[in-house]
């Protein structure tokens, strides 16, 4: 039983959290609009000038291109690994499956500081052959991560799936193969699209494990980073976070929407 | 291996075109310590419509899907067809399921569902859609086929899971509880229309293994049924055998209602339909009293404890009886009778399996 004081008081409450997490978002994206070069408060005026510039900077534009080279490499390492540990794991009993599933879960668990001295030390350090950071060390990396967000997501949709699907499948002739293709793979595609949209959108924006990882080389979170430290161009950093934002929330947007339900098998 | 044991059983098989579709050869099956289905010997007829019966967790299921191929045996081997298919995965085995929880595919629609059968054999589009067409007519849901399963009703859903099964024609069809998740009604007019289907498809020759726990649709679908109990076949028979000549005490409870008697070192099963009621309490037969009275509508069923000890079930029909008179009748001493040849002897419960 709640009071009407409880009920308003909590709305607030809610208010104020909701605030607390996006006025600063909020504020970098009208700072992207500011006509001077001296972020203030109130913006000085209303221009698009930042946006010219910052899609005529050479810096900015290779780091971009680096950051989408790695994601989508990340994330297809991520959608063909994670999918087959998420089927193996929902369709087989086998001998250290829970500890697959452990191992498999714990990296999105272990701190980014953690994967990414584990990572910069084997690749310079280990005894079988020395790998200098390149945008395959970087990739690397990133999977890490990736891999769990598809394997979750594959996981909860085969769990909400009938298992005599498969079956039946089978039992009306069709090997392996044609049920993966045919039955497996159209049920769980949804929830592989929006695995896909996160890992994507959470390896875009890496920089912890990237700073181990990625040597000299500079991807948009770290070029953004380098630029605030030295307090450079950072009209130019506002435009480039605000694309950061929008191309981080509109995949996550719609993969919450594809996964909000059961996807296809929602009913009507 | 197994041929090597049974080398007589082979050659006939392999000689005379066999009558018998379904064969289990001392099947065993278990899960860790728990012996789902214990050495079942079990023989099937072509075109038959046989039911295995018994309680959850007596072993007719695991048994179904050992002849689907979903579970392999520990022990035995399954034939189909006179063939040895005990290690042949499901997609290599002439037999179709229509499973418990229907099991459609929710991406397709109901035309899909049906044809995915047809389509994984690489039946060409047209001939596909063809017979797709007739066995929708054959179920009497002709115009369903473009919508998607989760737009239909749990009976019409059941009678898709039938037709994707039946399409194909198998030599067998396995039937998992298919009415389970029906109410009622439906689920008497369906077991109607199952016999119907099966009449219908019989120029084919459609052998039906069906399973269920409940008595009354093993009884009028069947044309001969296993009774399970504990992973093993307490008897099989006619419906009519099973029903009057129970083999176990397991059985006589199972199917019908348990009326054992023990009379001079002799146990024996009597069912409620033949026994004569005296009301009057004179008279030829065993004296008792009434404990009980159920008023059941079309018939009364009474409990009646007998002075020489047990107690038994008997039901009369209320043919000039009104529910008052029959529910005043609790506690009156009554005498029973029934004829020598309605009594059939019990094998003691553990003595002999």
């Amino acid at each position: 039983m709640e009071t009407t004081a409880t009920r308003i008081s909590l709305r607030i409450w809610t208010l104020l959290v909701v605030l607390f997490l996006w006025i600063p978002l909020v504020l970098i994206c009208v700072y992207a609009f500011n006509s001077s070069n001296i972020q203030s408060w109130p913006i000085a005026g209303f221009s698009t000038k930042w946006f010219d510039t910052a899609w005529h900077n050479q810096d900015a534009r290779s780091a971009l291109v680096l950051s989408l080279k790695a994601a989508g490499f990340a994330t297809s390492i991520a959608l063909l690994l994670g999918t087959a540990a998420a089927t193996a794991v929902s369709r087989f009993r086998f001998f250290g499956r829970d500890t697959i599933t452990f191992l498999l879960v714990l990296p999105i668990a272990l701190p980014g500081v953690v994967t990414g001295i584990a990572l910069n030390s084997f690749f310079s350090n280990n005894p079988i052959h020395h790998i200098t950071p390149s945008l395959r060390t970087i990739v690397i990396g990133h999977a890490t991560f990736c891999i769990v967000i598809v394997y979750n997501n594959v996981v909860a949709r085969l769990r909400r799936t009938q298992t005599s699907l498969t079956e039946a499948s089978m039992d009306l002739g069709a090997d392996g193969w044609q049920t993966f293709r045919f039955v497996t793979l159209p049920v769980v595609s949804t929830a592989l699209v929006a695995g896909a949209l996160l890992a994507f959108a959470l390896s875009l924006d890496e920089v912890i494990v990237t700073t181990f990882t990625a040597g000299a080389q500079t991807t948009l979170p770290i070029w953004i980073l380098g630029n605030l430290r030295l307090g450079q161009q950072l009209p130019q950093v506002n435009v480039v976070v605000f694309f950061v934002i929008v191309m981080t929330v509109i995949p996550v947007a719609i993969a919450a929407r594809l996964t909000r339900d059961t996807g296809i098998l929602r009913r009507r | 291996m197994a041929t090597q044991t049974l080398p007589e059983r082979r050659s006939v098989s392999a000689t005379i075109p066999s009558a018998v579709d379904v064969r289990l050869l001392g099947v065993r099956k278990t899960y860790g310590d728990v012996v789902a289905v214990d050495r079942v010997d079990l023989e099937v007829e072509a075109g038959e419509f046989f039911t295995l019966l018994g309680p959850s967790g007596s072993g007719k299921t695991t048994t179904l899907r050992l002849i689907a191929g979903f579970e392999r045996p520990d022990e035995g081997r399954v034939e189909l067809s006179g063939v040895d298919v005990t290690s042949r995965a499901p997609y290599e085995r002439d037999v179709n399921t229509v499973f418990q929880d229907y099991a459609l595919f929710p991406h397709m629609t109901v035309a899909d569902n049906v044809a995915y059968g047809l389509r994984v054999k690489n039946v060409p589009r047209a001939e596909r859609r063809q017979r797709v067409h007739e066995i929708l007519r054959v179920i009497r849901l002709p115009d369903v086929g473009d919508r998607k399963p989760i737009q239909l009703s749990g009976g019409q859903r059941q009678r898709i899971a039938l037709a994707r099964a039946l399409v194909n024609a198998p030599k067998v069809l396995l039937l998992d509880e298919p009415l389970g998740a029906l109410d009622l009604k439906l689920r008497q007019e369906m077991q109607t229309e199952l016999k119907r289907i099966q009449r219908e498809v019989s120029e084919v020759g459609i052998t039906f293994v069906y399973v269920t726990h409940d008595q009354e649709e093993a009884l009028t679908m069947s044309d001969r049924l296993a009774v399970f109990n504990e992973g093993r076949i307490e008897q099989i028979g006619t419906p009519a055998d099973v029903y009057e000549h129970p083999a176990t005490e397991f059985v006589a409870g199972f199917v019908g209602v348990s009326n054992v008697l023990e009379r001079d070192g002799r146990r024996f099963t009597v069912r409620p339909e033949k026994i004569q009621m005296h009301l009057d309490g004179t008279g030829a037969g065993e004296p008792g009293r009434i404990r009980d009275v159920v008023y059941v509508g079309m018939f009364t069923r009474y409990v009646v404890e007998l002075d020489s000890g047990g107690e038994l079930t008997v039901v009369k029909q209320n043919l000039e009886t009104s529910s008052t008179d029959a529910l005043e009748s609790r506690g009156r001493p009554v005498r029973l009778e029934w004829r020598p040849e309605h009594t059939f002897d019990m094998e003691r419960p553990g003595g002999q399996a």
